[in-house]
């Protein structure tokens, strides 16, 4: 026994001996997050696979892997139903999730941040509602898209530039009119999220009223803008999401150090030098911009941007150099895994992924309200 | 050397930012804008400051006094730059602080506000933020070496993987002033750096504030409510009273008198214990 406690001791005390100097455990810390940067693309890569591989036309990983490499047109006339299935059906869709994923994580990591109030997201401000009410204007004022009554639900907007324009206006607006309610009344974080909860209901029931009036076609084809849902994303569509993502993505992930000095007060990062109405503004557009031009093709997808930077916050903290990029991941992972399940679950119906991850993440915020108000 | 010659600011709108940033809320904390003298009489409100003319030198430590709502947080605003000065000229070593850029002011200046919002990151990441305005697109092994060393000289060391929500009142405060010395500051603004600290932290505190301006050569304005401690810390003093009036001077001239008439009490200096001390009188009268 007294040799145990001798033993014991003695580690204890070669522990204390030679503690790692403050900035050695600090580069080990960004080490171990880079680290977990890296399993979440490597998990991303093993649920790409199993996502592309499931369905009603099941597909193991090396027969996926094999159709992918194989290219859309392969030679094979064997493989030409996988490579089907895979390049025109599951890929786009896939794509769509990641990209759609990592633009709602993001976005909500940015309101999170600039607003510092973790119950902001695009779609707990009314961000997606209100976007989802310009894309329905879009359609029946202006007769902008129609729906494919042939072969699967696939959506052609007839004019992708004023869906998305107006997407883009409702959005914006949205998130105008709450950085206004919380900076000009300074309210406490819940009153903001209970202002843009307000305004959702808001978006939610000019949207339903345009609805109203529509013709039965373009009624068909706003009611998906109420449930997101992943399918109707081709090609062309995925290219508009990356280059939003990619373009809109860098301008808070550049600011990521003034963000850190945001979530100490105004006015200490101002003493740092940060310009930071500039920052809020210019990162809140940011941040609605990308939400919109999601719901602008994928209608009304909620709480991954609530989710995503909640689960990275919890896992690094709030470093927002890794909280940003690796919310963007989190919200590709969770939105892939989500649609997967919505796919599989009675297949052959695919339900609307905006219903799985509303089911999810409603308890999740009422979770997050009751932590909040200790 | 901080120059401060004839500033006058006057109550602009949204002073009353201490209550609305409380919530972590976006308060109106940032709109407070000091209006210049001559608008100030125009729309009749009474000047806070009138031509306020203060000259602090290299390692010398001011204590700001003076009753709530007078301006003494407006003025540590004003010269940290988050307001803009329109009335009077503020100077460091010369250089006027107008012809500064946000980041050049921060890389002279650090501020501490009264209140701050608590991240979730660990004591070496709120320390490393300090080195905010001098950093290029990531801290290199120089910030990170400088940061180690003030953890250690403040007795941080232990504590640096630690979440900042996670301490207790007086350590963060010496967190909160381990990063406004890693900022390289020329100039040290503390509002109110001791409140909510028990008397032990509130002395270990102001003591470490009071070694490094001089081991730094520094410039600090302390913003304080208790007159005691400025009397035990302060070089200097700059009591603020109603109706703009100024009183300045070495701690030993901080009279009886004009302390009573800032605060409008009545206020005895004495001495216990060969130390200075300040007592108010509460009369029954009143």
């Amino acid at each position: 026994m007294q040799g145990l406690a001798k033993d014991k001791e003695s580690a204890v005390g070669n522990a204390g001996d030679a503690p790692p100097s403050p900035r050695r455990a600090y580069q080990r810390l960004l080490q171990q997050r880079l680290l977990l940067g890296l399993a979440m693309l490597a998990a991303l890569a093993l649920l790409l696979l199993i996502a592309l591989g499931s369905g009603s036309y099941q597909l193991g990983p090396s027969a996926v892997a094999a159709a992918l490499l194989a290219g859309p047109s392969p030679a094979d006339q064997e493989q030409l139903v996988a490579a089907q299935v895979i390049w025109s059906l599951r890929l786009p869709r896939v794509i769509t999730a990641l990209l759609a994923g990592a633009s709602l994580g993001l976005a909500g990591a940015v309101l999170q941040g600039l607003l510092r109030n973790r119950l902001a997201s695009p779609f707990t401000l009314g961000i997606s509602q209100g976007a989802a009410l310009g894309a329905t204007c879009a359609i029946v004022l202006f007769d902008a898209g129609a729906l494919h009554a042939v072969g699967t639900e696939a959506m052609t907007l007839q004019a992708p530039m004023s869906v998305v324009g107006l997407a883009l206006a409702g959005g914006l607006g949205a998130a105008a009119l709450i950085l206004m309610i919380g900076t000009l009344r300074g309210l406490t974080p819940e009153a903001v999220v209970l202002a843009g909860i307000a305004l959702g209901a808001f978006a939610s029931a000019a949207t339903m009223i345009v609805q109203y009036f529509a013709s039965d076609t373009q009624a068909a084809a706003t009611l998906f803008w109420t449930f997101g849902d992943l399918g109707r994303a081709g090609w062309s569509e995925l290219a508009w999401l990356a280059a939003a993502l990619v373009a809109i993505g860098v301008w808070p992930l550049r600011a990521a150090w003034h963000y850190n000095a945001l979530a100490w007060g105004d006015d200490l990062a101002r003493g740092l030098g940060v310009s930071v109405a500039r920052q809020r503004l210019i990162g809140t557009a940011a941040a609605a911009a990308l939400a919109a031009i999601t719901t602008a093709f994928l209608g009304v997808i909620g709480f991954i941007g609530l989710i995503a930077p909640h689960l990275i916050r919890l896992l690094i903290g709030g470093d927002q150099r890794f909280l940003l990029p690796f919310s963007a991941l989190a919200g590709a992972l969770i939105l892939l895994a989500a649609d997967t399940l919505a796919r599989v679950l009675i297949a052959p119906v695919m339900l609307p992924v905006g219903a799985v991850t509303a089911l999810l993440g409603a308890p999740l915020l009422l979770v997050l309200l009751l932590r909040q108000r200790r | 050397m901080l120059e401060i010659d004839r500033l006058s600011f006057s109550y602009a709108r949204g002073t009353s930012s201490k209550a609305a940033g409380r919530h972590g809320a976006l308060g109106p904390s940032c709109d407070v804008s000091a209006v210049s003298a001559d608008s100030a009489v125009g729309n009749g409100r009474p000047l806070l400051l009138d031509q306020l003319n203060l000259s602090v030198a290299s390692g010398e430590l001011l204590a700001v006094l003076g009753p709530n709502g007078v301006g003494k947080s407006t003025l540590l605003k004003l010269i940290a730059g988050l307001l803009p000065c329109k009335q009077g000229r503020i100077g460091i070593d010369t250089t006027d602080l107008n012809a500064l850029s946000r980041r050049e002011r921060a890389q002279r200046i650090a501020y501490l506000p009264q209140m701050t919002e608590i991240a979730s990151v660990t004591v070496f990441e709120a320390v490393l933020l300090g080195r905010l305005p001098h950093l290029g697109l990531q801290p290199s092994e120089r910030d990170l070496a400088m940061v180690e060393t003030m953890l250690c000289d403040l007795g941080l060391a232990p504590l640096s993987g630690r979440r900042v929500s996670r301490l207790s009142g007086g350590e963060l405060q010496k967190v909160v002033i381990a990063r406004a010395l890693v900022q390289e500051p020329r100039l040290l603004l503390l509002d109110e750096p001791v409140n909510h600290l028990d008397l032990r932290n509130q002395i270990a505190v102001l003591r470490s504030i009071q070694a490094l301006t001089r081991a730094h050569a520094l410039i600090t304005l302390v913003v304080l409510h208790d007159l005691n401690l400025a009397l035990r810390f302060a070089d200097r003093f700059l009591l603020l009273g109603p109706h703009a009036a100024v009183t300045t001077g070495c701690m030993e001239a901080l009279a009886s008198e004009a302390v009573g008439a800032a605060y409008g009490i009545t206020v005895i200096r004495g001495e216990v214990g060969g130390l200075p001390v300040m007592v108010p009188v509460v009369s029954a009268a009143s």
